[in-house]
């Protein structure tokens, strides 16, 4: 078992807790036969929650800086360029302008990482060079996961050997849908030791998986094949990240800690684009998990546009006056 | 803290809720009140002071209503009555509406007015409660709208006297008010003594919607005011929501008054968890059961019952959830649980956790100074213990375990209350098995602490009776137009001077448990024909004959299981065996009253095959509740009726009763015809044939007044009804309250039996439970 060091992204600024790497477990299909999600009831304590929980003024500064190191800043497009990437490197340095990062007393925050295809991983690495941003890299056939099962593992080793710090793996929904818990977990232990000293996140493209129950139950299996972070979507899905899928992954995390002592992360991905969405996802955080997922080593938001609301919102706070997007530097 | 100490302790801060126009409005007021009569204000008389519970700071003076201001008050009602009665439902319709859009216009006041009154977080008060409020004048302007249509024959009561509670003092104001105006009643309404703002504001804010002066009055004032409320004479229609013991002082109070009442009152409401539960969401659902508004609400889940093999892993995880739950100002936007509305109720909670023998848990969270309890926990409880038994109307959750589904039900049930109850489980079969088991005018399936206008909402045993809410709540407001006549009280044929004896002594006997039994005294009356014959003798039953007939009753309860069909089956047999014995019926009448027969036989048969044929057509109703899901209202027998038959219809009237008691799955005790009881005995024989349960039917014959009493006040009696000719009304009233059990009784009015039937008498031989089922996979 190895400990990880938290990077935060180098900024100095942040606590660095320690925790162990999830070593996994045998399948147990008794737990995973057993777990329940009634989608109504989930529904409904999502459906209060953004009203049960509000953050103002400095606090809500904080919380939205807090936000930014979060960020998986993210492109995944077929026209993705040595220049877009190191464009959004660039951004991921700084990510908000340096007059209102001074003005907050937050000078150096940077994002938690650049999240890019296998082909941009070594332009990002060496845009995001001096700082300790890691490059994820999405893998194994991203988004449908359905290419050749060795590829998708030697995928792994490459953009790993290329410099890739996080590796987002594609589960294989059809396991899911098939019931076929023995393979899923199988998959991802094989992907996981394919990471190597890399972090693997599991996508599980809940919005294809359709039930929550299915979202728990493929949760927890890829949790005890040793995932470190579980990951909602792949953002190329009809429905991404929402809050009732990210309370099971949640429950789920919280059961798999109970029970082997190991901290999961999470990580949201696709249609959190307001600030106020940010918001929420950390007071769930907050209460459901505690203060340790409020940390990039944890949590993570998958998003591209959410980076441009929050700086509009920071501006709003220093100045009593609404921004304009045009004001704040793109990615 | 600055920025970056916020940034590494991510700490909730302050996010309160303005309260600068609320104060705005009490300064408008120059922070006095008086009464709402007639349309108006009245200058401030008697004031006492309301408080902020979470500050301690005065919120207002409000009067203390007298005697006298309530008879103002009710005669204002009483003027604004007809013409109010009278204005057509599109008008009555027009004007609720225009309340539900006058709440929404202002619903940011009212969710901060009452919190500041009450101590709920604004959370609560915004999100739930005022919206509530607006749903249901919404609602209830609809029922306006089709009321005469869709109950053609019924006519408002009157004035209603409306007493309600402090812990959702607006949403009860609307629970109260609306399907009163809907009906075309007037109204007086009473709000609590710690609550009284929002009803204040709410009765400034009607006269906006055109509402006629004096359709709605609000006086404020202590119990005392309550109580004039309840007693005026002037007053048809007491409502009352609040506790168990206050709902029985008035239920004495109004006996036989003939007065309409309907009680919302306390509860134990159990919170069953399976194992095969998604037990966080179950959690989750444990916040909304028992912290929502701070444990003071009457349907609280307050009971938790969890299956053995998971109590372990459920507590766990509950109290990491407990331990989350925010506690403080109840006007900031991040608080899950605000303030105890008063010092006093904050020392019953205090007192009553502190006797308790269980473990107790309390969540580790900060408490502020003043009027706050922490979110509590207690473990180890058995039946018997105090806190599981008794309503403790704070944040104060007590636990027991439970082994099967069947020991579930018993614990659940094993209380006086019966309001309210939540059941957890994943599998369908199980939830919908055990929905209908539930002693719980309403249960709420994988949820809680649902409501909507369209639901009704009450309680079953000590909980109280009658629905808010729904076409069943705006019939608790109505009542069939027809004009009643007094009835004469109707006598035995006295002893004549030169008696005639059969040639065969005939001993009619009581019916009990399905076994002809003579009666427990020893003592029997002979009955004598109208033209001075012996025609038998019959039993004089006595208080150990009912406590028999009642133990009989409960043991044929299987009988409420048994299908509508099987139940009509035997309605018919009883029919097609009175028929083939038409003719000594007849006759029997003829001896008895003088009267020919055989028209009353006939009306019988008639009545038999009426609830032979509702007996599987007595349909419930699928109601559309803003969810993704349905709420059922299933139409679920009583238990055991008791009855005191009609005296001038000594067949008729005892069919009248029996058949839609039992059409329904009630059993019952009769009490027949105490002048004419041979038709009684006679009938039993018709029973005996029939293949009807033993026990379902259970016949004590006897004097009204001696037999009333131990009725109407056995405690395992679920309801009892009174047509006798002996003026009983206010005795079976007095009497029932005990355990609150339903009365009807005819208040000394005559009634023509021979249309003396339908949907009235099934309406209360039943309880409407309303049970929630969510969906979605």
């Amino acid at each position: 078992m190895t400990l990880m060091k938290t990077d935060t992204a180098g900024t100095g600024l942040l606590p660095t807790p320690t925790h162990a790497r999830n070593a996994g477990m045998p399948l147990d299909l008794d737990w995973v036969a057993g777990v329940e999600a009634n989608t109504s009831a989930i529904e409904r304590r999502c459906a209060t929650l953004p009203g049960r929980r509000s953050v103002k003024k400095e606090y809500q500064a904080a919380w939205l800086l807090k936000a930014i190191t979060l960020i998986d800043l993210t492109t995944l497009s077929g026209d993705d360029t040595p220049g877009r990437v190191e464009r959004l490197c660039a951004k991921a340095r700084q990510p908000v302008r340096q007059d209102i990062l001074n003005r907050l007393g937050m000078p150096g925050i940077t994002t938690g990482a650049v999240c890019v295809y296998h082909e941009m991983v070594e332009t990002a690495v060496r845009a995001l060079e001096g700082t300790n941003i890691p490059v994820a890299a999405v893998s194994t056939g991203f988004p449908a996961g359905l290419s050749p099962y060795a590829l998708r593992i030697r995928e792994i080793g490459e953009s790993v050997k290329a410099g890739a710090r996080e590796i987002d793996i594609v589960i294989s929904r059809r396991h899911v849908l098939t019931g076929n818990w023995q393979a899923l977990y199988d998959e991802m232990a094989e992907m996981r030791a394919a990471c190597g000293e890399a972090h693997v996140k599991a996508i599980l493209a809940t919005g294809e998986l359709q039930t929550l129950r299915n979202v728990a139950r493929a949760s927890l299996v890829c949790m005890m094949a040793g995932a470190d972070f579980i990951k909602t979507s792949t953002g190329k899905e009809t429905v991404n990240a929402t809050l009732p899928v990210s309370l099971t992954m949640i429950r789920a995390i919280r059961d798999y800690q109970a029970r082997t002592g190991f901290k999961v992360g999470y990580k949201p991905a696709g249609g959190i684009s307001k600030a106020k969405d940010a918001l929420v996802y950390l007071a769930l955080m907050k209460d459901e998990l505690g203060h340790a997922w409020l940390q990039p080593d944890l949590f993570r938001f998958g998003a591209s546009s959410l980076l441009g609301d929050i700086e509009r919102q920071l501006e709003h706070y220093l100045t009593g006056q609404y921004s304009a997007g045009y004001r704040h530097a793109m990615g | 803290m600055t920025i970056k100490e916020i940034f590494d302790a991510m700490s909730y801060g302050p996010a309160p809720e303005s309260n600068a126009e609320a104060l705005a409005w009490l300064a408008r007021h120059e922070g006095r009140f008086g009464h709402f009569i007639d349309g108006a204000f009245t200058p401030p008389e008697n004031t006492f002071e309301t408080r902020n519970p979470a500050t301690g700071a005065v919120l207002a003076a409000v009067s203390q209503g007298s005697d006298a201001t309530v008879d103002k008050a009710v005669a204002a009602a009483r003027r604004a009555f007809p013409a109010w009665a009278r204005t057509p439902g599109h008008q009555r319709a027009r004007i609720l509406y225009a309340l539900a859009r006058l709440v929404q216009k202002h619903s940011r006041l009212f969710a901060v007015l009452e919190t500041m009154d009450n101590g709920k977080p604004i959370r609560e008060s915004r999100d739930i409660d005022v919206p509530l409020v607006a749903r249901h004048f919404y609602y209830h302007a609809g029922l306006a709208q089709l009321l005469a249509a869709e109950k053609p024959g019924m006519a408002p009561l009157g004035v209603c006297g409306q007493v309600i509670p402090w812990n959702f003092p607006l949403l009860m104001l609307a629970w109260k008010v609306a399907p009163a105006l809907a009906a075309g009643n007037t109204v007086v309404l009473k709000p609590a003594e710690y609550t009284p703002l929002t009803a204040l504001l709410f009765a400034e804010i009607s006269r906006e919607a055109g509402l006629p002066k004096g359709v709605l009055n609000v006086v404020t004032g202590d119990g005392a005011t309550g109580a004039a409320v309840v007693a005026n004479p002037e007053v048809a229609k007491v409502a009352f929501t609040g506790s168990t013991s206050v709902g029985r002082k008035i239920r004495e109070a109004t006996a036989g008054q003939a007065k309409a009442l309907t009680l919302e009152l306390g509860g134990k409401s159990p919170y069953i968890v399976f194992d095969d539960a998604d037990l966080d969401s179950a959690v989750e659902g444990l916040v909304d059961a028992i912290w929502f508004n701070q444990g003071q609400v009457c349907c609280a889940g307050s009971r938790l019952l969890v299956q053995e093999g998971v109590a372990e892993r459920f507590h766990d995880k509950l109290k990491r959830r407990m331990d989350g739950l925010r506690l403080g100002d109840p006007l900031d936007k991040c608080i899950d649980v605000g303030a105890i509305v008063d010092p006093v109720q904050l020392e019953t909670i205090t007192s009553m956790v502190a006797g308790s023998e269980g473990e107790i848990y309390r969540a580790a969270v900060q408490v502020p100074t003043g009027c706050y309890y922490p979110p509590t926990l207690i473990t180890g409880l058995s039946a018997s213990s105090r806190l599981m038994q008794e309503e403790i109307f704070g944040p104060v959750l007590v636990s027991m375990t439970f082994r099967t589904p069947g020991e579930a039900v018993e614990l659940a049930n094993n209380t006086r209350y019966g309001l309210a109850a939540s059941l957890w489980s994943e599998n369908v079969n199980l939830c919908l098995d055990i929905a209908p088991k539930l002693k719980a005018g309403v249960v709420w399936v994988n949820g809680t602490n649902m409501f909507d206008a369209a639901a009704g909402f009450g309680g079953m045993r000590e909980s109280g009776f009658g629905r808010e809410g729904g076409w069943e709540g705006l019939m608790a407001y109505l009542r069939p137009d027809r004009t009643a006549k007094p009835l004469k009280p109707v006598a035995a044929v006295a002893e004549p001077k030169t008696p005639e004896v059969p040639d065969m002594d005939r001993t009619a006997k009581l019916f009990v448990g399905g076994k002809q039994a003579r009666p427990d005294g020893g003592y029997s009356r002979a009955v004598w024909s109208a033209k001075g014959r012996l025609l038998g003798h019959v039993g004089l039953g006595n208080r150990k004959d009912i406590r028999n007939a009642v133990e009989a009753a409960h043991a044929a309860r299987g009988w409420g299981k048994a299908t509508g069909h099987n139940r009509a089956q035997i309605l018919y047999y009883i029919a097609e065996n009175l028929s083939a014995r038409a003719g000594e019926f007849a006759a029997r009448i003829k001896d008895l009253t003088g009267m020919r027969g055989e028209a009353e036989v006939e009306a019988a048969i008639q009545r038999l095959f009426t609830y032979a044929a509702w007996a599987d057509k007595y349909e419930g109703a699928a109601k559309p509740v803003p969810i993704r899901g349905i709420a059922l209202a299933m139409n679920e027998p009583l238990g055991v009726i008791g009855a005191l038959c009609p005296d001038e219809a000594p067949l008729l009237g005892l069919v009248s009763v029996m058949a839609p008691a039992i059409a329904m799955g009630n059993t019952c005790v009769l009490v027949p015809s105490e002048p004419f009881p041979l038709s009684a005995t006679d009938f039993y024989q018709v029973l005996e044939t029939s293949d009807l349960p033993s026990g379902v039917v259970n016949i004590v014959t006897g004097a009204h007044d001696e037999l009333a009493k131990p009725l109407a006040g056995h405690l395992d009696v679920d309801a009892v009804w009174c047509f006798s000719s002996t003026p009983l009304s206010a005795l079976v009233e007095r009497e029932s309250a005990g355990n609150l059990k339903r009365t009807w009784v005819n208040n000394g009015q005559a009634r023509d039996w021979a249309t003396a039937e339908g949907r009235e008498f099934l309406a209360r031989a039943t309880d409407v439970k309303t049970i929630w089922v969510p969906w979605g996979e």
